[in-house]
């Protein structure tokens, strides 16, 4: 189980740059999802013309399923200068893996919640840390992808792109990497320091509250 | 005395690395700095290093410093969180010890408590930021130092010689921005790499010292090689190293080729870092041979 709730105003309209496509996802029904919130961020959105288009759907962790119904929006996802999720880290992930050119931008944090969860398997992991970095990881997650989480760039362990940790895996950060080079986005590694706030046991409190 | 201090008044820094024991008498290791580390100008002690578990960092830091040296104490984020960080931090600065070498650390795994829990709640960049942060006055929580802020001379890492070097730049800038003042490089076995390194990381304007290891023999290269990251030994000097086994044996080939490494890289950088590994004794040698 898991909660996804909005990142700020502000830090959403940083993520736009020129114009988005929205995808959001209602997922799975154990999926806190910010509904309302996210109509309203939208509609926002759309009236300062920064939407090329919205898609609504649910289980975009499902590659295959998803990739179908997404052929109905490529146009306007062509159109897009960023592709703005609003789901769980996988399904952030997941589009990113499709369009791994395009800037993919997580809108949302996403909390734990004690229960049962998933059923895709996929490669990539979401540890509903709270905390989303996917945007500025080309939506490769720090937090899974690399051994020891590090949220400010690779330790000096990686050799020859594998992790110090398992020869067979490779390293998360060199991944990022190459793939904001080939998007010509290494510049968003100049962000400031980022320490991880472990603090999510708060936000799942909250969440439950409200509920 | 802050290292800091050294590079502004354009001297050319010599560190050397010593490893505290698995046990608590540091009084060989001690005596071994006196004997051979007398003309260094500073010591890094080394933060249970590769995930062994050993004396503290802290502990042998200051034993170094009662014994008149100049330590650089470092510190990896794999064993505390950012509390027991910034409390070491405080304690370090309470203690008289002022130079500071951030690492992340490697993982728990590849040491000798593997089911050990890795801790990386923050990382070498946010490290460094701990310390402006406490040097400013107050804590991570932004709650005020009770009297005068410490100050450290606060150092970092880099790999000139990593097959990934250009991520390798991008977190050395990042390190800069989070407020690393020096760098301390992994050992460098090919000068033409880290020369043509230097040219892109001059642009920053930080002080660099050169990493060294002096290589002991043709096994412990080939183990470099295939494991330790950042590390690449050309094969030139693996032939120098078999040339004449007795010569190697007795430390001649590797301190003949460390020192060569030296005097062709000095001109590019701005002091040498010597990792030990057990060698101190070759060190006056290898400081004679290059020059310094």
């Amino acid at each position: 189980m898991l909660i996804t709730t909005l990142k700020s105003r502000d830090a959403i309209a940083a993520l736009v740059e020129g114009k988005a496509f929205i995808i959001n996802c209602h997922g799975c029904k154990e999926v806190g999802f910010p509904e309302a919130e996210a109509a309203e961020m939208e509609k926002e959105l759309c009236e300062a013309g920064k939407v090329t288009g919205i898609m609504t759907t649910d289980y975009i962790c499902n590659p295959d399923n998803f990739k179908l119904r997404l052929k109905a929006y490529l146009p306007q996802i062509a159109e897009a200068d960023t592709i703005l999720v609003l789901s769980c880290g996988v399904g952030v992930q997941t589009v990113a893996e499709i369009f791994e050119d395009k800037k993919v931008c997580a809108a949302c944090d996403t909390t734990r919640l004690p229960g049962f969860q998933g059923v895709t398997p996929l490669e990539v992991a979401c540890d509903q840390c709270g905390e989303c970095y996917l945007t500025m990881t080309a939506g490769i997650c720090p937090i899974t992808a690399c051994s020891k989480s590090l949220v400010n760039g690779p330790c000096g362990g990686t050799k020859m792109g594998k992790c110090e940790v398992d020869p067979n895996m490779e390293c998360g950060w060199e991944r990022i990497y190459r793939r904001l080079e080939a998007q010509g986005r290494l510049d968003v590694l100049k962000c400031p320091t980022n320490m991880h706030d472990f603090s999510t046991v708060k936000a799942t409190a909250e969440c439950k509250q409200s509920e | 005395m802050k290292i800091t201090e050294l590079f502004d008044k354009g001297e050319f820094v010599i560190s050397a690395e010593v490893g505290p024991p698995k046990g608590c008498h540091a009084e060989e290791l001690i005596e071994e700095a006196k004997k051979y580390l007398q003309n260094v100008h500073a010591i890094n002690v080394t933060d249970n290093q590769s995930s062994v578990m050993r004396l503290g960092s802290l502990a042998v830091c200051k034993m170094l410093k009662d014994a008149g040296f100049n330590p650089i104490f470092q510190m990896t984020c794999r064993d505390r969180n950012r509390l027991a960080l910034q409390s070491d931090l405080l304690s370090a600065a309470a203690l008289g010890i002022d130079n500071v070498l951030a690492l992340t650390g490697d993982h728990t795994f590849i040491g000798d408590h593997p089911q050990a829990k890795p801790v990386f709640d923050l990382d070498s960049a946010s490290l460094l930021h701990t310390m402006r942060t406490l040097e400013g006055g107050h804590d991570l929580a932004g709650l005020d130092l009770v009297g005068e802020p410490p100050k450290f001379a606060k150092g970092a890492v880099v790999s000139p010689c990593s097959d990934s070097v250009d991520a390798q730049l991008v977190k050395m800038e990042r390190k800069i921005a989070a407020g690393a003042e020096f760098f301390q490089t992994q050992a460098v076995f090919d000068s033409e790499q880290f020369i043509k390194f230097m040219e892109k990381a001059k642009e920053f304007g930080k002080p660099v010292q050169l990493g060294i290891i002096i290589p002991k023999n043709v096994g412990m290269c080939r183990f470099m090689n295939n494991n330790v990251a950042g590390v690449s030994i050309p094969e030139s000097i693996f032939d120098e190293l078999k040339a004449d086994k007795e010569k190697t044996k007795a430390g001649i080939t590797g301190v003949e080729i460390a020192a060569r490494i030296i005097r062709e890289c000095k001109p590019y950088c701005q002091g040498v870092h010597v990792m030990t590994l057990g060698w101190e004794d070759k060190i006056p040698s290898l400081m004679e041979q290059a020059g310094l």
